[in-house]
């Protein structure tokens, strides 16, 4: 799978169901659904990316890639690729959506 | 108490101080080795109290679930389901217990008595918290004890009642609702009990999830199960998040006072993190940081005071001299804070404090041991052999001890306050281009100062592959060793082929930091090839450095060190030094700067040269000579080729060897050269030995890149999975360093005439050619194992 293949959604609305690698830093939202399938999948389960969990994008890294994410009071990396297969449910998202999108 | 040893393990996730707790119940009694067949870290202590409970402990890995994917998970649940410890010690990090609970809802489905260890209780305590941990222990119906391992409190406790709990039964209990799949589980269970496999529950939920090794290891149930008709991939899922949902709606309400983390609050590890991982700051940053360690630990000019500033300093004088029954003079501490040089780092300090066989205090315990061996008129043969060559070598490895520990240690500051997690996460994407991940660059990286540490340092990484990948590129980044081999030679050829020493050297740097690429994506696309490894990595907050979880983590790394390396590097230095101070017919050869012509030719010597070329060690090398011939400075170089030769293989052993020998000979080879009286030695030995650029080139970069040392060599034995590919590796470090060193020596003499220019230009056009020699292999080799793949689908 090529990195970041996914396009950035270009307004984010709360209610809106997305996939995480698309969404702005400051965003949160409740997971709502984990594609992907054998390990990655039950890689992101155990680390508490389950259903009904809320996650907030903290930050990416300086070359845009990993994330990081806080999920059950942690801190927790994982690349775009891997979460692309983490749909939430937006929450809330960051007052000014500008800037660090990349 | 009972009679018997008790045998307890202890489980829980990474960073829950699972090994601070090990090492503060077991003490010196600790040992590490790995779990047979897998490179898996395997702790094992004794643990005694006052009132005479003696316990055997096991460290199982750190770990999230026990799922079939990762070698530790593998090993943890096997060590539980198959040893039967007597007790299961669940170690939770109780400053984050919902996710470290999710193990333990686990864990208690196995029939194995269990205690649950909240560990952390201080910091806890410390955020104004509370955790109702009897309420816990009612819900789940084991025993719940509230520890601090760093503090040393509660442990008593936690043994006592780990004691008390192991003469009881448990049976396996799940703690999330089945829901839909209430009577599939029931089903499962009944299955698992018909076929009489022990730990029915765990096995049966295992089934249902589909779980590889449950498909191995009970085939007959497993088919049955499936024959349930239960979507896997559904019950997993379901099962994950049912296990968190209980967690969150009945556990978690014991934990009062503030959260952990307010979510979007800045808390002091935010703010911090807020620099390191800054969008522009973070990678200089990493830069600036490896630059204070290094020079701190292997600078002999610290802060450049010398080069830069021009200080000028006449070697510290030491403060003991003596004269041994020999006539010979030592003063072991010449130059220990300062020398011609200039001012020693720390690391340098305690190099030279700790010293070799004939300074600092392994110089004074050896020469003592002369002394006596030479006031009891023992004969010069034996005090060869026990000073020269069995003293040498172990103050060799010893002397090298206290720079290895500086860095293990600034390395397991920068581990325990959480930075090395976020290195990862900084570098992840560019090291995901090359085929490794972020985890890969500390190894690699601390292969500047020496391989042995970094090679230890591989555990960190994912797969098996990664490890392997990483460990065979390490010797590629010039170690310590190395740099002094750069130093004495481009000080050298600068002289005798005017070539600027400083491009030569950081040309060589490049080399190898190129070349560690260019064979990482090699072996990616060949013989090591895998998916990139997923990067679902926690990052701890960043703490202060506890002083004793980093004197445990050197520890831990030193002893395995002084292990495997002490023995290997001991025995090849014994029998190298034997076998350069021996000839065929055992005769001892005295060193040649402490003999005078006349003397030698009293032994029968016409010269220096012809009594140096009558060890076993120059007789080899002259037999393989041919061998050095095609990388430049073999048979080309008539009688006088064998002293590269001798040199390089010295080098296996130790790179410190090659500058030795290179001294050591030079003074023989280099005496009559006409025209360079004050030039240095080493650059009169050039000229005398006629080597040309190519062989120079030839023999710097096989020296840099072929096997670094027998130290890394029993460190990568240790740290290999396979025998396999232990092998494959020594090979790898052999025929690679041939094969390039071969390209530099064709390429540079082929474009002789302006030496000035070769050291600037050859290096990056050779670089370049191998790059684009290796993708078009790689490339070759993809196709053929895709049309491979595509006629086996």
């Amino acid at each position: 799978m090529e990195d970041s293949t996914v396009k950035i959604a270009e307004v984010v609305n709360v209610g809106d169901v997305v996939t995480l690698n698309t969404v702005l830093i400051g965003t949160s939202g409740t997971i709502v659904k984990v594609n992907g399938e054998g390990k990655i999948r039950r890689r992101l389960f155990d680390m508490g990316l389950t259903p009904g969990a809320e996650v907030f994008l903290r930050k990416k890294a300086p070359l845009g890639d990993p994330l990081e994410i806080t999920l059950r009071g942690y801190e927790l990396s994982l690349r775009k690729d891997e979460a692309q297969y983490v749909e939430i449910k937006v929450t809330d998202v960051p007052a000014s959506s500008e800037g660090e999108n990349k | 108490m009972a009679d018997k040893v008790l045998n307890v393990c202890l489980a829980g996730n990474p960073n829950c101080g699972k090994t601070t707790l090990f090492n503060s119940l077991t003490g010196s009694t600790a040992y590490v080795g790995n779990w047979p067949g897998v490179t898996v870290e395997k702790r094992e202590g004794k643990y005694k109290s006052k009132e005479g409970l003696v316990v055997d402990v096991v460290d199982l890995p750190g770990i999230y679930s026990l799922s079939p994917y990762t070698p530790e998970e593998v090993v943890s649940r096997n060590f539980i389901l198959e040893e039967h410890p007597d007790v299961v010690i669940n170690v939770l990090d109780a400053t984050n217990l919902e996710r470290n609970l999710y193990m333990t809802t686990q864990i208690l489905e196995m029939d194995v008595p269990v205690v649950i260890a909240l560990n952390m209780m201080d910091a806890v305590e410390n955020n104004g918290m509370s955790i109702d941990a009897d309420a816990i222990a009612n819900k789940l119906g084991v025993k719940v004890v509230k520890i601090s391992a760093l503090r040393n409190k509660g442990l008593d406790e936690l043994m006592a009642v780990a004691a008390k709990v192991a003469t009881t039964k448990r049976e396996g209990k799940s703690f999330w609702d089945y829901g839909e799949y209430a009577s599939k589980v029931d089903e499962a269970v009944a299955i698992y009990k018909k076929e009489e496999v022990s730990d029915p529950l765990f096995h049966a939920i295992k089934a249902l999830e589909g779980d590889e090794i449950e498909a191995e290891k009970n085939k007959l149930a497993f088919e049955k199960v499936k024959e349930l008709g239960v979507n896997i991939d559904e019950f997993e899922a379901n099962s994950a998040d049912k296990r968190y949902k209980y967690i969150t709606s009945e556990l978690a309400q014991y934990r009062t006072g503030a959260p952990v983390q307010e979510s979007k609050k800045l808390s002091t590890s935010d703010k911090i993190d807020k620099v390191l991982t800054n969008k522009w700051a973070a990678i200089p940053i990493l830069l600036v940081l490896l630059w204070i360690i290094f020079h701190i630990t292997f600078a002999s000019d610290l802060l450049y005071m010398h080069q830069w500033f021009g200080l000028e300093l006449e070697d510290y004088p030491g403060f003991i001299s003596f004269t041994l029954a020999d006539g010979e003079t030592y003063t072991p501490f010449a130059g220990l804070f300062y020398t011609g040089d200039g001012v020693n780092s720390i690391g340098e300090f305690f190099h030279c404090l700790a010293g070799d066989n004939e300074t600092g205090i392994l110089g004074l315990i050896c020469l003592g041991i002369k002394q006596l061996l030479l006031m009891m008129g023992t004969p010069d043969a034996v005090i060869m052999v026990i000073y020269d060559g069995i003293l040498n070598g172990v103050a060799a490895v010893v002397g090298f001890v206290p720079q290895i520990l500086i860095l293990f240690l600034f390395f397991s500051i920068l581990e325990d306050s959480g930075y090395m997690a976020r290195v990862a996460f900084v570098l992840d994407r560019i090291f995901r281009r090359f085929g490794v991940s972020g985890r890969a660059f500390l190894p690699m990286i601390m292969g500047l100062g020496c391989g042995v540490p970094a090679m230890v340092n591989t555990r960190t990484l994912n797969s098996d592959k990664e490890r392997i990948k990483t460990i065979r590129v390490i010797p590629y980044f010039t170690c310590g060793a190395k740099a002094d081999i750069l130093a004495a030679v481009s000080a050298s050829v600068a002289l005798s082929f005017g070539w600027n020493a400083d491009l030569f050297t950081m040309g060589m740097y490049v080399m190898g930091f190129v070349m560690a690429v260019v064979v990482v994506i090699l072996m990616n696309k060949t013989t090591q090839r895998e998916e990139v490894p997923p990067f679902i990595m926690e990052l701890p907050a960043y703490h202060m450095p506890q002083p004793k979880a980093v004197a445990i983590h050197v520890w831990d790394k030193g002893k395995h060190f002084l292990k495997k390396a002490g023995t290997i590097i001991l025995i090849s230095t014994i029998v190298i030094t034997m076998m350069e101070n021996l000839t065929w017919d055992w005769r001892f050869i005295p060193a040649f700067e402490e003999a005078t012509l006349e003397e030698i030719q009293a032994l029968g010597y016409a010269s220096y040269e012809a009594m140096e070329a009558s060890s076993m060690l120059s007789s080899l090398g002259k037999v393989i000579m041919p061998l050095f011939t095609p990388i430049g400075f073999g048979t080309q170089l008539n009688s006088t080729g064998w002293i590269f030769g001798v040199a390089t293989i010295q080098g296996i052993v130790a790179k410190e060897n090659v500058t030795g020998t290179l001294t050591a000979l030079a003074g023989i080879v280099g005496q009559n050269v006409e025209g360079l009286e004050d030039g240095d030695a080493v650059s009169q030995m050039f000229v005398a030995t006629g080597i040309t650029a190519g062989g120079i080139m030839g023999f710097t970069v096989f020296n840099l890149l072929t096997i670094p040392c027998f130290a890394s060599v029993g460190t990568a034995k240790g740290e290999l999975p396979t025998k396999k590919s232990y092998i494959g590796t020594i090979l790898f470090w052999l025929l690679g360093a041939y094969v390039i060193a071969s390209l530099f020596y064709l390429f540079t003499d082929a474009v002789v005439g302006n030496f000035g220019l070769v050291a600037g230009i050859i290096v990056p056009i050779v670089i370049v050619a191998a790059v684009v020699g290796s993708f078009f292999f790689a490339h070759l080799y993809d196709k053929k194992m895709r049309a491979k793949e595509a006629l086996a689908a």
